[in-house]
């Protein structure tokens, strides 16, 4: 009970973080930009006549929070550290979790709100056509998951150092590694060289390989088991980064 | 309240924190003395549990910093040194922040975030963003930050750092006055602070503990301690210095000042004479005209001066 209260504590502080600079608008104003021209201009919406989001919205979205979920987890740990109120946070009566578990929260749902705001894209769709707006919303749930797991990336990189600029490419680096082991040029590519088994291997640890269900209105239970332990996984890595700066 | 048992921390191949025990109870301001790099902020950052310690025990209000934690931090304010906040809220966000995850809300909040802010003189601020405070506006939002829940273990590493001397006199008054219900940890480099402030001070210097005691037992180690000064006209210095060189009791004196009219001179006792010196000074120098004529008391600079160097000098002749 006092657990939730206090994440909810640190989850409320950081949000309004968020606001109180810039970054929060910058951030969703270049999101929508983004999802807007993708999604018209280069992803064909208009010219493919269908009455569908996952080609020219959603295949999008992996290549979006690349950079930019990097640039929203960079700060949680390494401003902290660099500006010592981490030794605020950590002397204060609360766990390290509940403070991890707090920042992740506070930037999930901030993507999460960039996210909604994407909202006119599906008014459009509707107005157009008959789009199954279930498909749309399974997978507006799979790319919420799979920001989450790109964020929890970035708590990990985050984590390791003081400086923001450092933590930003590492992250990238990372995600693009989640990403192109599921992209298909690069699956063509290994699959020629490597067995199908070592190819299966590395593909079932691409973001772009689970939200692919998703994107066809499927909720498939390994999906979410993916996502999650991706996010469970790397905010355990986050705590054990946090505790050996304090040994 | 606040028990340390032999606590050691060490980084790599430097112990930073050497083997250090000492308790404080409630109503008692222990100052915590060294030079810089002496262990001080270390041991503080121990006590407060930020980080785990190579060996030894600390307890915080019986209990243990490493097996129940949150219980022991619900007791401790703690005002790091630099006083860091978060310098994207206003005064206000922030220590109602702080009073939240203090497990505050409500009117206790309310209540609780006004009487730290009149306090510490924040009323000006309260609506100001904490990056655009100046140094000592700062210092004070962390230092309201750590005494928000009026707790009973406060652990203040350097608290004056960066204020005007006004409100180095204020927070010294703010400490002596919660000293009396409250069980107080501060680290300084200023010495009259220690004087003003503590009941007891622990000189650290290379991780150890190297001096304990009140401000006064400190001060009696002091090399100018139960020295007599005098200042006489009428007689030259050598002549002086010759006429109590003879008194029994001299070890031997010092010229501290010799002007046209008079003469400044320091005299040293030979063991302990408890003021006795004095008197036979003014018994050997009758006849002359005396201005002044005083036993020192000691000062603590150079107790701090005095340990710290010969320590620093014993380890230089190891090597």
């Amino acid at each position: 009970m006092s657990a939730w209260l206090n994440i909810k504590t640190i989850t409320k502080r950081e949000l309004a973080a968020y606001f109180s600079s810039p970054l929060a608008y910058v951030f969703i104003i270049i999101f929508l930009l983004l999802c807007g021209f993708f999604t018209f201009m280069v992803g064909g919406f208009f010219e493919m006549g269908q009455a569908s989001l996952a080609r020219p919205f959603f295949d999008w979205h992996p290549w979006f929070y690349l950079f930019l979920v990097p640039a929203v987890g960079m700060r949680l740990w390494a401003e902290e550290r660099r500006v010592g109120t981490l030794e605020l946070l950590l002397t204060m009566p609360i766990t390290p979790w509940q403070a991890i578990v707090g920042k992740f929260l506070a930037s999930w749902l901030f993507l999460g709100l960039a996210l909604v705001l994407t909202f006119p894209v599906v008014i459009t769709v509707n107005y157009l056509g008959n789009p199954d707006n279930g498909v749309i919303f399974a997978a507006y749930v799979g790319s919420w998951l799979m920001a989450g797991a790109y964020l929890a990336v970035s708590c990990i990189t985050s984590a390791m150092t003081r400086n923001q600029v450092v933590s930003f490419i590492v992250s990238v680096v990372a995600c693009l590694f989640l990403i192109l082991a599921g992209f298909p040029p690069v699956v063509r590519l290994i699959s020629n060289t490597f067995p199908t088994l070592l190819v299966d291997l590395i593909t079932s640890f691409s973001v772009i390989t689970h939200f692919e269900g998703f994107q066809k209105g499927i909720l498939d239970s390994r999906d979410i088991v993916f996502f999650v332990s991706v996010i469970v996984f790397s905010l355990f890595t986050t705590s054990v980064i946090l505790r050996s700066h304090r040994a | 309240m606040i028990k340390v048992e032999n606590l050691v921390k060490v980084f790599g191949p430097k112990r930073a924190v050497d083997g250090i025990s000492f308790s404080v109870e409630r109503g008692e301001v222990l100052g915590f003395l060294g030079p810089n790099g002496a262990g001080k902020s270390t041991t503080m950052r121990m006590i407060t549990g930020f980080i785990l310690p190579t060996s030894g025990k600390v307890t915080v209000g019986g209990f243990d910093m490493l097996e129940k934690p949150i219980e022991a931090k619900r007791l401790i304010g703690y005002l790091p040194e630099n006083a860091p906040a978060y310098v994207d809220m206003t005064v206000q966000g922030f220590l109602n922040f702080s009073a939240e995850i203090r497990g505050l809300h409500g009117d206790a909040k309310k209540r609780a975030v006004n009487r730290a802010v009149e306090m510490c003189f924040l009323e000006s601020v309260l609506h100001q963003s904490v990056d655009t405070l100046s140094k000592g506006y700062r210092h004070r939002t962390c230092f309201a930050q750590s005494i928000i829940h009026d707790p009973d273990v406060l652990i203040l590493d350097e608290p004056t750092d960066g204020l005007d001397p006004n409100q180095k006199h204020e927070v010294r008054n703010l400490i002596r006055r919660m000293g009396e219900r409250k069980a107080i940890i501060f680290s300084t480099h200023i010495l009259e602070e220690v004087d003003a402030v503590c009941s007891r001070a622990i000189i650290i210097d290379r991780g150890r503990i190297v001096a304990n005691g009140t401000p006064s037992e400190l001060r009696r180690k002091s090399e100018s301690s139960g020295a007599v000064t005098l200042r006489v006209s009428g007689v030259n210095a050598a002549a002086l210095t010759q006429k109590l060189s003879q008194i029994p009791a001299v070890k031997r004196t010092t010229i501290v000042r010799e002007e046209a009219t008079s003469v400044t001179v320091r005299v040293y006792p030979k063991g302990d004479v408890n003021g006795a010196l004095a008197e036979s000074i003014a018994d050997a120098t009758q006849g002359l005209r005396i201005h002044e004529l005083h036993t020192e008391e000691g000062r603590l600079d150079e107790v701090f001066r005095s340990i710290t160097l010969s320590d620093t000098a014993k380890s230089e002749e190891k090597k």
